[in-house]
């Protein structure tokens, strides 16, 4: 193995630059060291969701009530295969999130939502702390927090169909991001203004990149608070609310 | 008109139309499935392709898949349609344009002299009666060269577009991806950076990086800084150094205009990006990607299966005559592309139906970390290939692309390929390779000494190519 002159070059970029050569061949090290980085990301998009764990910590540290409901889709090669599918919920889940809408007139002013997404555990690791700052935060500014909604084999979208059956103003999807080399653990969120099926990306906000190395889970939670109050005042999310 | 069936033993098959027959004959994946288009069966799948290979050519010019009144690219692929290259082959019927292509005497000046006279709808049709080998044999015969400051695409030759890509488009770290790749040998198809933003101010100051890089080290080649065309005609009217116009263009006119153009705005930057003439050996500035999938994933698809539609890209790209075109093939996700089966035959497919249409084809040979895909289907494709004999590849530090999330290849891949092969690099950029002692004559690359141009630099920073910081 031969290694590159110009290492020093390493500290401008998180890209795999200098790796060295074996002939013109990546050395054995670089190989390996992708190889690891490859298979963490693979396992995060089907590492398993820690319902259980949320729905037990987000209960006993907060006031809302806390749903556990899963998508239409059947499995994982289901959900990877048919993104429209985890964008809605499955009969029973349905039922349970109507079950739990309030009375006119009692309608939350934010909903959040904790889906899988592609990485179970950037939820497992950060959803409930990043859902109870936020869920906190509003309380304190005088905003009427709904239920904490979990959301298994969940895509984006699925916080349209809860967000609008409980009669939402805000909905905020946590859900796992799609795991790249560097960053398989790691958290979006997904700001949307009277969510209802149909809605596009458009008309969201994101927060992306909550993780270790990134965005902290106090940035992100602040930034998601920002994000609301902001949209509150504006009276819209999505491209009219960027700056 | 009438439709298409197949009686196999007891069981008949009935096909409504030739959409329907095309969807029907697809090799399987995941994406037709997706838009309930696919054969039921594999049985189903052959009884298509035994009805698709006694289709007349001559059917596709008024049986269209997305009708005329319909769609923008329909009419831009019969305009375009030269009756007069149709004539050898408008006899034929798709399966016999199969064997046609595959003939001794079908050699790269008959293949460029019918080009005009296929439609992307007749290509892809005989695509889906054509297995891998077949694919790599009648591409591996078509030369297309394209030429700006390189040229790209002449035979036993493979480019590489270096694409430099930072997750904040930090331009010391832009930079130094750049020295990592040149110093690898890459980067004479295009130095091509997508930005994280669009704006026109950051998309400016990476321009004028990929210039003062391009005219300080008289590299040649050619940089593109990939933002959305909109864009590059703003940074075009303020004067900045725009060498190549790019976009994303797909095969319906819905789905271009959920990108935000149309074949008019395409001309417009076509007639601008001419007009700057930055080119020296040649003037090709177009440079298109695409992929299987868009305009499933646009909503916009019209019932058409994803090759077809992605031929029909090809259709549109040819109408402006381009300097590069690749399919970036594993990029769209597994709903479209779900295993590297899959993906290694649709950059196969791709490759094949943009070299027939005369196009300067290349590859992003990549996937996704939710795909059932890894390193090992990447050799594959990019083995492929290069025995296909592919314009350029692309390739990013260590394969990982730290910006887009997703791995392509790396400069030591694009090595191994033009070793392997004995490939070597567009002749421009090979003696400027050789020149600055990058390069042996036995073409194997030169460890470069600390002092070299593109590393030392007597104010201590680690490289003379970085901007200051």
């Amino acid at each position: 193995m031969i290694p590159d002159e110009w290492s020093a070059l390493r500290a401008m970029t998180p890209a795999r630059i200098a790796l060295g050569r074996a002939g013109s061949s990546t050395p054995t090290r670089a190989r390996l060291a992708f190889a690891l980085d490859h298979a963490r990301a693979r396992g995060a998009v089907n590492e398993p969701f820690a319902v259980a764990d949320i729905a037990r910590e987000l209960a006993r540290r907060s006031g809302p009530a806390v749903l556990s409901v899963r998508s239409a889709v059947r499995d994982r090669d289901e959900y990877l295969l048919n993104p429209a599918l985890g964008g809605r919920l499955d009969d029973a889940s349905r039922a349970e999130v109507d079950a739990a809408a309030g009375h006119p007139g009692t309608a939350p002013d934010l909903v959040v939502v904790l889906g899988d997404g592609l990485s179970a555990g950037a939820v497992n690791d950060q959803g409930v702390a990043v859902a109870l700052a936020v869920g906190d935060a509003m309380g304190e500014r005088g905003w009427a927090v709904g239920p904490f909604v979990i959301v298994r084999n969940g895509r984006v979208a699925v916080g349209d169909e809860i967000g609008a059956r409980l009669g939402a103003r805000f909905v905020v999807v946590l859900i796992g991001e799609r795991p790249g080399l560097g960053a398989t653990r790691s958290l979006g969120a997904y700001v949307t203004l009277d969510p209802r099926p149909g809605r596009t990306d458009a008309e969201r906000n994101c927060i992306s990149n909550i993780r270790p190395g990134g965005t902290s889970v106090a940035d992100g939670a602040t930034r998601i608070v920002e994000l609301l109050t902001r949209a509150r005042a504006a009276g819209t999310t999505g491209v009219a609310l960027n700056p | 008109m009438s439709g298409f069936s197949a009686t196999l033993g007891h069981r008949s098959y009935e096909f409504a139309d030739l959409r329907v027959l095309l969807a029907k004959a697809t090799p399987l994946r995941s994406g037709d499935v997706l838009a309930g288009i696919a054969a039921g069966s594999a049985e189903e799948r052959v009884a298509a392709q035994l009805c698709l290979a006694d289709v007349p050519l001559e059917r596709f010019l008024t049986d269209m898949v997305v009708p005329w009144e319909d769609d923008a690219v329909t009419r831009l692929i019969l305009e375009r349609h030269d009756p007069v290259a149709f004539a050898s082959v408008r006899a034929l019927t798709v399966g016999e344009l199969r064997d046609w292509l595959l003939d001794y005497d079908t050699d790269a000046a008959a293949l460029s002299a019918v080009a005009a006279g296929l439609t992307p709808e007749m290509v892809a049709a005989v695509s889906k009666l054509m297995g891998n080998q077949d694919l790599i044999l009648v591409a591996s015969k078509c030369a297309v060269v394209t030429a700006f400051r390189s040229t790209i695409g002449l035979p036993g030759r493979m480019a590489v577009r270096l694409q430099p890509n930072h997750p904040t488009d930090d331009l010391r770290g832009v930079a130094a991806s750049i020295v990592d790749g040149l110093l690898y040998g890459c980067g004479d198809a295009v130095i091509g950076v997508n930005p994280v933003s669009d704006s026109p101010a950051r998309c400016r100051e990476l321009l004028d990086l990929l210039d003062g890089l391009i005219h300080e080290y008289a590299i040649p080649t050619q940089g593109c800084v990939l933002a959305h065309l909109t864009t590059t005609l703003r940074c075009m009217d303020r004067g900045a150094p725009v060498d190549l116009v790019f976009q994303s263009i797909a095969g319906t006119e819905a789905t271009n205009r959920s990108f935000g153009i149309t074949l008019e705005l395409l001309a417009e930057a076509h007639a601008a990006a001419r007009e700057l003439g930055r080119g020296t050996v040649g003037e090709q500035a177009m440079y298109f990607e695409t992929g299987q999938g868009s305009s499933l994933s646009a909503g916009a698809h019209h019932g058409v299966d994803q090759q077809t539609l992605e031929a029909r890209a090809y259709g549109v790209a040819r109408a402006f005559d381009p300097l590069l075109v690749n399919s970036v093939v594993g990029f769209i996700g597994p709903e479209y592309l779900a295993t590297g089966k899959q993906v290694i035959r649709a950059g196969l497919e791709d490759h094949f139906c943009g070299k027939v249409l005369g196009l300067p084809m290349g590859c992003d040979v990549c996937y996704t970390n939710h795909m059932d895909v890894d390193q090992d289907d990447m050799d594959s494709l990019l083995t492929l290939l290069a025995v296909a004999g592919c314009n350029f590849v692309i390739a990013v530090p260590g394969a990982d692309d730290v910006m887009l999330g997703y791995q392509s290849l790396s400069f030591h891949d694009a090595q191994y390929a033009r070793q392997v092969l004995g490939l070597r690099p567009a002749p421009e950029f090979e003696d400027w390779l050789t020149g600055q002692g990058l390069l042996g004559t036995d073409g194997r690359l030169v460890m470069p000494p600390a002092r070299h141009a593109l590393l030392a630099d007597p104010s201590g920073r680690p490289s003379s190519a970085l901007p200051p910081g």
